[in-house]
């Protein structure tokens, strides 16, 4: 391809264009959208988070799910097949004997439940399980 | 008000000083989630309890930020530390600016 | 050649089993519930009765253990204040005439009876109260506070084993509810029998059939997070099969109500359990 004026124009306009969407990849997915605004965009490693989850829900509209991370300052839940991702975030309060929370989420279909944990010292850890959604019979 | 709203907290009610106890909270409220429909096509619009707070004697022990994801009759249960005898409070905030609150004692032998 | 007929067999052994009720028993606050009964005699194709709860996952026969963890509890305490309320004309509380909701333990498995030549369930006779002692509107039978209120009265004799009365005057609905159980209805042209009494253990997509038992209802549905009264349910099923249901509080399916709780003689009242 020949290096016109046109050509140069194009390349640069698109290259600077990649350059503002920042460290996010070209189609970051709604909740590696939400997880970042959690993390401002941090590294999140994986471990030092439990996620209690059922294998397969019985019902997609109540399904209990518990987060256990020690050190933890707060725990954001997300749920990545779900119209909004985000699901809670438990902040811990001093009176808080664990870092530790039980609660039942609705979960649209299949998918998987991401918990994040942003630690004391600012770092994040995270887990990830999936879970099946069924379908019931007779559509009921 | 959100109409038929009720709490529903178990919190024990004596623990030896500086004790770890666990809090079950759950509250009947529909959490219409703004993702269904009505017979007609239109989007009910969403109506949830986006926050739930417990406090102890006046200091946090836990602050929950609620999405429509969480399931009707939102339920909770988290771990408290109880330093003295006192008292629990906890409060839901609901979308439509409405406030439940309960409160449970504690006894510290 | 016997290895390869060994396999097949232990497959379509594990594939029989893998579906079939567990063997969890159910303990709640305590108390044993009895889950699994030899069937009465009236049942010809039928040798055990299981209770619905064991047909669940283990998540959600867990919500059913704990009267904390029970979703249905809180409707409970609706109940109880509603117990306490004044309504209607006569300016009288259920609790004007009953001091305690205990006093009603050992109903719930009696029900649905005949009084004075009628079939009547549990819903009936709370609005004979409102409508005759109190002056007061009766509640829809599906609704919040009618499925509030019989959990708050079936809960008093949860553990009691269901104990209907098919013979003498129950006999004609008892018959007329057995008709309706075996007649095949809808679109999709089915009978209750087809999915509760031929293929109850077995997976329909993906949910575990059930032998469709009424023990524990009014029941906490996770699907529609809420309790559901049995003609309600009766309801949704009918839909399902794509026929128009017979109406809430009407003789067929107070007559099908009849046939079912025969059909569970011997179970532990769970009421209010918690179901998928």
């Amino acid at each position: 391809m020949t290096l016109t004026r046109r050509n140069m124009l194009a390349i640069s306009s698109s290259t600077l264009a990649m350059a503002a969407m920042g460290a996010l990849p070209a189609f970051a997915s709604l909740t590696e959208d939400a997880i970042a605004a959690f993390t401002g965009g941090a590294e999140v490693a994986e471990g030092g988070v439990t996620l209690t989850s059922p294998e397969i829900a019985e019902n997609g509209n109540t399904v209990p799910i518990g987060v256990d991370a020690p050190g933890a300052a707060e725990i954001t839940l997300f749920a990545d097949g779900n119209p909004v991702p985000n699901v809670a975030t438990f902040k811990f309060g001093p009176m808080s004997a664990s870092r530790s929370a039980s609660t039942r989420i609705r979960l649209a279909t299949t998918q998987n439940v991401i918990a994040v944990a942003k630690m004391e010292d600012g770092s994040f850890q995270m887990a990830k399980a999936e879970v099946k959604v069924t379908i019931g019979g007779c559509g009921g | 008000m959100a109409s038929g709203v009720k709490p529903r907290v178990k919190v024990p009610k004596t623990a030896a000083a500086g004790e770890t106890i666990t809090i079950k909270t759950l509250i009947s409220h529909k959490m219409e989630s703004g993702q269904r429909k009505d017979d007609d096509g239109n989007i009910i619009p969403r109506s949830i309890i986006n926050r739930f707070t417990a406090d102890f004697n006046g200091n946090n022990v836990i602050d929950v930020a609620m999405e429509p994801a969480i399931s009707t009759n939102p339920y909770f249960q988290f771990d408290a530390v109880v330093p003295e005898t006192g008292e629990f409070k906890f409060t839901w905030y609901d979308d439509d600016g409405d406030i439940y609150e309960t409160a449970k004692s504690i006894t510290v032998s | 050649m016997v290895l390869r007929r060994f396999l097949i067999a232990s497959a379509i052994c594990a594939a029989g089993t893998a579906t079939a009720q567990d063997n969890n028993t159910l303990t709640v606050e305590g108390e044993a519930m009895v889950t699994e009964v030899a069937a009465p005699a009236h049942m010809e194709n039928v040798d055990t009765l299981y209770s619905g709860w064991r047909f669940r996952s283990p998540e959600t026969q867990y919500l059913q253990t704990d009267d904390f963890e029970n979703p249905a509890m809180v409707f409970v305490d609706k109940a109880i204040d509603l117990w306490e309320k004044v309504d209607g004309t006569e300016n009288m509380a259920c609790a004007s005439c009953h001091a305690d909701v205990a006093e009603f333990k050992g109903l719930r498995p009696t029900l649905p009876r005949v009084q004075d030549g009628e079939l009547v369930a549990m819903e009936d006779l709370v609005n004979n109260c409102r409508t005759e002692r109190m002056g007061a509107e009766p509640w829809e039978w599906s609704k919040g506070k009618m499925t509030s209120m019989t959990a708050l009265i079936s809960l008093q004799s949860r553990g009691m084993p269901v104990d209907v009365a098919i013979d003498g005057e129950a006999a004609p609905f008892w018959e007329q509810g057995k008709e309706l159980y075996y007649t095949r209805v809808g679109q999709l042209d089915m009978s209750c029998s087809n999915c509760h009494e031929n293929n109850y253990g077995v997976m329909i997509r993906a949910d575990h059939l059930s032998q469709g038992q009424i023990n524990g209802f009014p029941t906490y549905r996770l699907k529609n997070a809420k309790l559901n009264s049995t003609h309600g349910r009766f309801k949704g099923c009918m839909k399902n099969i794509r026929a128009t249901p017979f109406a809430e509080g009407g003789p067929e399916f107070k007559a099908l109500e009849l046939y079912l709780a025969s059909r569970g003689q011997g179970l532990s009242v769970e009421s209010p359990s918690v179901r998928n």
